[in-house]
């Protein structure tokens, strides 16, 4: 018998399948991992610190850069606390439309997952299908933000502005012809709701081809049954929120249990796993993407119907518009005060979770009184998912590894801050 | 939410009586502060005990008070001329520089504290527990995570970037800054620039580093205005009181 000796391996900061600049320094005993050492913090930026030395509404943007792949749920998180402290109350069409992009954000984050997930695993062609569908999601974002990923549209007491009434054209260029172009332009010819409805109506469609190459898939079966099994007790010890609790079986949902906005108004159910493998975490979050767009096409029918504010008129927060502040005397004193000192918050410390795409996205905010944040901490659940890293791969073969960070869902921006 | 704020409150201050410095309820958030010495045994007691049941530690992160309530705008009362305006060079967290120094404003034993967020799935409630540690210079807090696994990654995040301790932890590195780096950098003394910086020197073929050479730039000065609008009434009649006092 040759003998065979533990050793150490590097893997990451970069490579394909580490997700952005994982480093796991991995003991191994053959092919099967002993223990496994995640390095994190080569993407710090220190935004809670940068945070305090900023006025509130200026660290709306910060937050798009946390978890890069949903960003407006960041965003939500964030001005919730602030709302919270100044016990602010918003309108009802900023509600819906927060409630219409959080889901939209939802479906953009799980198709990224799916996406590189299934390619880690060795599934090329769900990526192209992912990244097809969140081109037109992205559209979205563009035409209601003017930027495709870091929109900082949510504002504290709103939204920054209403939804368009037109999509963005393509136009003819050297690259395309025009008849490419008006053959995307088909669906773009009415307003940003008409556009979205045309989306949730194709979607499902689209679920069930990622469900054609996958779910009986005997390949992707093969490399997710039974890895990276999570108990119910174990999850909770363990910090697990979100889709990776749901897997294991625990019925939890904060859309649910402690809904905010206007999600007691929804009409949508909670998938939940049994096993708590890499598996019944796909489908469950499968089944989520399904139930957001049923949420977006509720918020559609109502926000077709119900024309008004989308910023709270509140304006010692929230900014007036701009005739106004032209025109108008107050609008005018109200708009060079926001804009150069901000405002300030009563002093207290509050807590804030939203039911974001990888689990609780939580914040905490205490504020001494003043118009910058006196501390800020963000609760990221990937932190939490990627800290079980050596509970959830010891005892399982390196590819396994690839496998159990592909269902993590981890993203750095959020866990390195 | 399940268990109404007020009925949680109340069980906490008959279950633990002399065991918590205090219990309150602002902004529908129940906020428990407890000793170090007290910490282990009443976070065991919320996750064991039937009627709390606070399965999992959702978050733990430190705070440093030491620069609570301190504004560069004076902002109460115009002088002759004007407002304060100006801002004085580092006084405030974002405007420091190396070697500059920032004085506590709150008393030894109050600078420093762990925040713990705990759910319970149950009773579908939340609750936030405190602990501040007693000695400035070398703070220590009991660590929990023999009670919450999740714990393990919040201490080592907390131990980095405030130099808090968790006695007990079984893994203490430092885990968001870079390896050999020196200071804890969320303490409110820390400059926002940074000590150092780092390049690849190529004459020495390797990277080195040098003290920063970027200037502090923050742009808006930290103001706290006395805002009426967030004053309870009671304080309306207690200041009012104060005056006549004083009158």
């Amino acid at each position: 018998m040759p003998e065979i000796k533990n050793y150490t391996l590097n893997f990451g900061p970069q490579h394909p399948a580490a997700h952005g600049v994982l480093r796991l320094v991995l003991e191994m005993d053959g092919e099967v991992i002993e223990r496994a050492d995640p390095h994190i913090g080569l993407l710090h930026r220190g935004t809670e610190k940068l945070a305090e030395t900023k006025p509130f509404n200026q660290n709306i943007g910060y937050m798009d850069r946390l978890d890069y792949v949903s960003m407006m749920c960041n965003e939500h998180g964030y001005v919730l606390a602030i709302e919270k402290l100044l016990e602010l109350e918003i309108p009802e069409r900023a509600k819906y439309i927060r409630v219409m992009f959080d889901e939209i954000t939802r479906i953009l984050n799980h198709l990224m997952w799916i996406g590189t997930h299934a390619l880690d695993v060795g599934a090329m062609t769900m990526f192209l299908y992912a990244f097809r569908e969140r081109e037109d999601l992205m559209d979205l974002y563009e035409a209601v933000s003017g930027t495709r990923m870091h929109a900082t549209y949510y504002r504290p007491g709103g939204v920054a502005r209403d939804l368009p009434d037109a999509m963005p054209q393509y136009q003819e260029s050297r690259w395309r012809s025009k008849k490419e172009a008006a053959r995307l332009n088909e669906n773009r010819q009415g307003s940003l709701l008409d556009f979205t409805e045309d989306f949730t109506n194709r979607f499902p469609g689209y679920i069930d081809e990622y469900e054609t190459l996958l779910t009986d898939n005997r390949i992707w079966k093969q490399r997710t049954v039974g890895i990276g099994v999570v108990t119910q007790e174990r999850a909770f010890q363990l910090g697990f929120t979100g889709p990776m609790l749901r897997g294991s079986g625990v019925e939890w949902d904060l859309r649910k249990k402690q809904p905010y906005e206007v999600y007691d108004r929804m009409d949508f159910d909670i998938p939940v796993g049994t096993n708590g493998d890499c598996y019944d975490r796909y489908l469950v979050r499968i089944e989520e993407m399904r139930q957001s767009n049923r949420i977006v096409k509720q918020c559609i029918s109502w926000l077709k119907d119900n024309p008004g504010i989308v910023l709270s008129e509140n304006h010692k927060v929230a900014a007036p518009r701009r005739e106004m502040a032209k025109a108008d005397m107050e609008g005018l004193i109200h708009h060079f005060k926001l804009f150069t000192e901000g405002y300030t918050v009563p002093e207290g410390e509050v807590y804030t979770a939203i039911e974001h795409p990888k689990g609780e996205f939580g914040v905490f905010l205490i504020s001494d009184g003043a118009n910058k944040p006196y501390r800020l901490k963000v609760r990221a659940p990937g932190f939490a998912h990627l800290s079980s890293m050596n509970e959830m791969a010891t005892g399982h073969m390196l590819s396994d590894v690839v496998a159990i960070i592909g269902t993590q869902d981890i993203v750095f921006g959020e866990i390195d801050r | 939410m399940a268990t109404s704020l007020k009925q949680l409150a109340d069980s906490l201050g008959r279950n633990f009586g002399k065991q918590l410095v205090s219990v309150e309820i602002k902004y529908q958030e129940v906020t428990v502060v407890v000793t170090p010495e007290n910490l282990i045994e009443v976070a065991t007691q919320l996750k064991e005990s039937e009627e709390f049941k606070f399965e999992q530690l959702v978050d733990l992160c430190g705070v440093d008070y030491s620069q609570f309530g301190v504004a560069e705008w004076q902002t109460n009362d115009a002088s002759n001329a004007g407002f304060s305006r100006g801002v004085d060079v580092s006084t405030t967290t974002g405007r420091l520089q190396f070697g500059d120094e920032l004085e506590s404003v709150v008393d030894n034993g109050a600078r420093f504290a762990a925040v713990y967020h705990l759910i319970s799935y149950q009773n579908n409630c939340r609750l936030r527990l405190k602990v501040f540690a007693a000695d400035d210079s070398f703070p220590v807090v009991p660590t929990i995570t023999d009670v919450w696994a999740s714990a393990d990654w919040y201490e080592r995040e907390a131990f980095d970037l405030f130099g808090l301790l968790f006695s007990g932890h079984p893994d203490l590195r430092r885990i968001l800054t870079d390896y050999g780096f020196v200071g804890h950098p969320f303490r409110k003394d820390f400059p926002l620039i940074g000590n150092v910086e780092m390049r690849y020197d190529s004459v020495k073929r390797r990277v080195i580093y040098e003290p920063v050479s970027i200037e502090p730039r923050v742009l808006v000065p930290k103001v706290i205005r006395e805002d009426h609008r967030y004053i309870s009434d009671e304080q309306m009649i207690q200041e009012k009181e104060e005056a006549k006092g004083d009158a």
